[in-house]
């Protein structure tokens, strides 16, 4: 069976962004930029299958600028077998992403589709769920157990109140939590290897989809701040303060 | 013309986060429809149609809703999405498996976890971890929202809606839940807690974690919670867990334990009323956001404060 794994470039995680003066957005230029790490979490994932002979091809997706072939080179250095870019310059929203990857989907026939649960810049938490309903396949967001076995998928997911398990026919998709698995570093050999490997790139336009935003951004701009606190020396300070001035205990 | 709010619940209650989503609604203004799916859910119903508000209960009872699975829920949804300007549901982990898949459906796009309401078009929420609020317009004919129920105040009880009985959708019969493990707690539930103690990797062991916080915990009369860390590593279950992909909290106090405060962390947390953090290190981000810092050898400091709180 094939796997497919979409995967987006979104800045790195340990980049505290900054909005920009004018409101339009953050500020992106010499950002550093990687795989979301929810996605390296799902390829990890895909790989597994394929080396417990589950799965027999993993498919890496990446969708948006041609920058995102490095987002795909990575998911190929950790064991992907190809990739494929759908290549626009136009602002992708979970709907639209959604899209694109069930015109895949449609494509390539993947049994399984595992997508991070969120991506960490515009944090939507939609497009599995969105990809899974335009397919009218089974979903199981926030997994954090997958087991594949005779056409079959048992998922245990986070749930707010604890853990749930599902079981569902495949084809599916899956999204991953962070406990799922602990994504390899790909070593030198792997990066190598993964710069041999096929990278095809389509359009939106070759897969017949409108991939215009829903939503407009009016504006972005900080958070409220928080006011500096003050040091407490010790806690009897502590309890007083808490009692007397913040009055919540 | 109305607003459709998805209520989560356990079948006998409403989870509080249904009432926070219902405050959203109000916010937008119309008439407010209450849909609560499952079964044997009369008594959750019932409550529903006591909330401030809410003009009518519509309650789909039948036994392929017993396990809130997304697919039987948005096939239910979409069948009564007719005549809705929105549709609602907390940004939990239940709203946020299922209205995707209906917005999908609808073929409209999603608004996830909005943090305020600026007209019944446009709304503010979180991206990058909540270190820019955007504000976004939807041209959609539906807007179907998620609502980060810490930015809205619970409505009140008093209502008397009439509740109508709604047919249920055919079920879908696309996944079977196998089993639940809920973490089974007499502390007040994370999400509505007025005071949470949160422990992380400083912590050491699990066995630190309990010794330790439990105590302080219960004097207080508070939730407990943890960082990333502290849940990866063991210490407590996952639904412990505040943050950018955990919980969104919003407490009166927030007692930061052996935290760091990372990025992911803070973002779960930053808009609590007060926060305490005591950490040994003094460069810790956590006193960034901190209003008490106590620089201090946490296995020395929160026996002594648990103690001095009588
Ligand atoms: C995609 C992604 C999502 C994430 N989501 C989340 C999330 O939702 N929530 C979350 O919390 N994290 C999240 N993280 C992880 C986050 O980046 C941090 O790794 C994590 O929050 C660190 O947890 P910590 O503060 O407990 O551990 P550490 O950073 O190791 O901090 C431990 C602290 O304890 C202090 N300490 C140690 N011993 C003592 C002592 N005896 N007395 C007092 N202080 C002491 C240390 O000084 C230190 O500051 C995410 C990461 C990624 C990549
Ligand atoms: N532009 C994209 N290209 C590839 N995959 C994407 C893209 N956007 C979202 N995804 C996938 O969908 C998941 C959830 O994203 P989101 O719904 O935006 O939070 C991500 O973790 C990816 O697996």
């Amino acid at each position: 069976m094939k796997i497919l794994v979409p995967v987006k470039r979104v800045v790195d995680y340990n980049v505290k962004v900054r909005v920009k003066a004018d409101g339009s957005g953050v500020d992106l230029a010499n950002v550093k930029m990687s795989m979301n790490p929810f996605d390296e979490i799902a390829v990890e994932e895909a790989v597994r299958l394929k080396e417990a002979g589950i799965a027999t091809e993993v498919i890496a997706i990446s969708c948006g600028p041609a920058a995102c072939q490095e987002t795909l080179r990575t998911a190929m250095a950790i064991g992907a077998d190809r990739g494929i870019l759908v290549e626009t310059d136009v602002e992708l929203q979970p709907l639209a992403v959604a899209k694109l990857l069930k015109a895949l989907c449609d494509k390539e026939q993947p049994q399984l589709v595992v997508c991070g649960k969120q991506a960490i810049d515009d944090d939507a938490n939609q497009t599995g769920q969105m990809l899974a309903a335009l397919a009218g396949w089974p979903q199981a967001t926030f997994a954090s157990k997958v087991v594949v076995a005779d056409g079959k998928a048992t998922v245990t997911r986070e749930i707010d109140g604890g853990l749930e398990t599902l079981q569902f026919a495949l084809p599916a998709v899956v999204t991953t939590d962070l406990r799922l698995n602990e994504p390899r570093y790909a070593t030198l050999p792997n990066i190598m290897k993964a710069k041999k490997k096929p990278l095809d790139t389509v359009k939106p336009e070759d897969l017949g989809v409108d991939v215009a935003p829903r939503l407009k951004t009016l504006k972005v701009v900080e958070p409220a701040k928080r006011s500096a606190g003050v040091k407490v020396a010790d806690v009897a300070e502590l309890v007083n303060k808490l009692k007397n001035e913040a009055k919540v205990i | 013309m109305s607003i459709l709010v998805i209520a989560e619940h356990d079948q006998q209650t409403l989870k509080a986060a249904t009432l926070n989503t219902v405050a959203a609604a109000a916010r937008i203004g119309g008439d407010i429809h209450v849909l609560v799916a499952g079964a044997g859910c009369a008594a959750a119903a019932a409550q529903a149609a006591t909330l401030q508000g809410v003009s009518k209960v519509l309650v789909a009872d039948a036994a392929h809703y017993a396990a809130q699975t997304a697919e039987n829920l948005a096939a239910l949804v979409l069948a009564n999405a007719a005549g809705r300007t929105h549709i609602l549901a907390p940004a939990t982990t239940f709203g946020k498996n299922l209205l995707p898949r209906v917005a999908a459906l609808l073929d409209v796009a999603q608004i996830s976890e909005i943090t305020a309401v600026e007209s019944a078009d446009t709304f503010v929420r979180p991206i990058y971890a909540g270190n820019a609020m955007a504000t976004v317009q939807s041209a959609d004919p539906v807007k179907v929202i998620t609502v980060r129920t810490t930015a809205f105040d619970a409505v009140a009880a008093g209502n008397n809606a009439p509740v109508e009985a709604l047919a249920a959708a055919a079920d879908t019969a696309t996944t079977q839940l196998q089993g639940r493990e809920l973490t089974k707690s007499e502390r007040p539930e994370l999400g509505a807690a007025k005071i949470i103690v949160s422990g992380g990797r400083g912590l050491g062991s699990g066995e630190n974690y309990h010794k330790l916080l439990e105590p302080l915990a219960d004097k207080l009369g508070a939730a407990l919670g943890a960082s990333r860390a502290a849940v990866d590593a063991g210490f407590v279950p996952n639904d412990y867990q505040v943050g950018q992909t955990g919980k969104v909290v919003a407490p009166q106090l927030y007692l930061a334990i052996g935290i760091s405060g990372a990025i992911q962390h803070l973002a779960g947390m930053k808009d609590s009323k007060v926060i305490v953090a005591i950490n040994k290190d003094p460069d810790a981000p956590i006193f960034q956001v901190a209003d008490y810092a106590l620089v201090a050898d946490l296995f020395e400091t929160v026996p002594q404060l648990e103690q001095s709180l009588g």
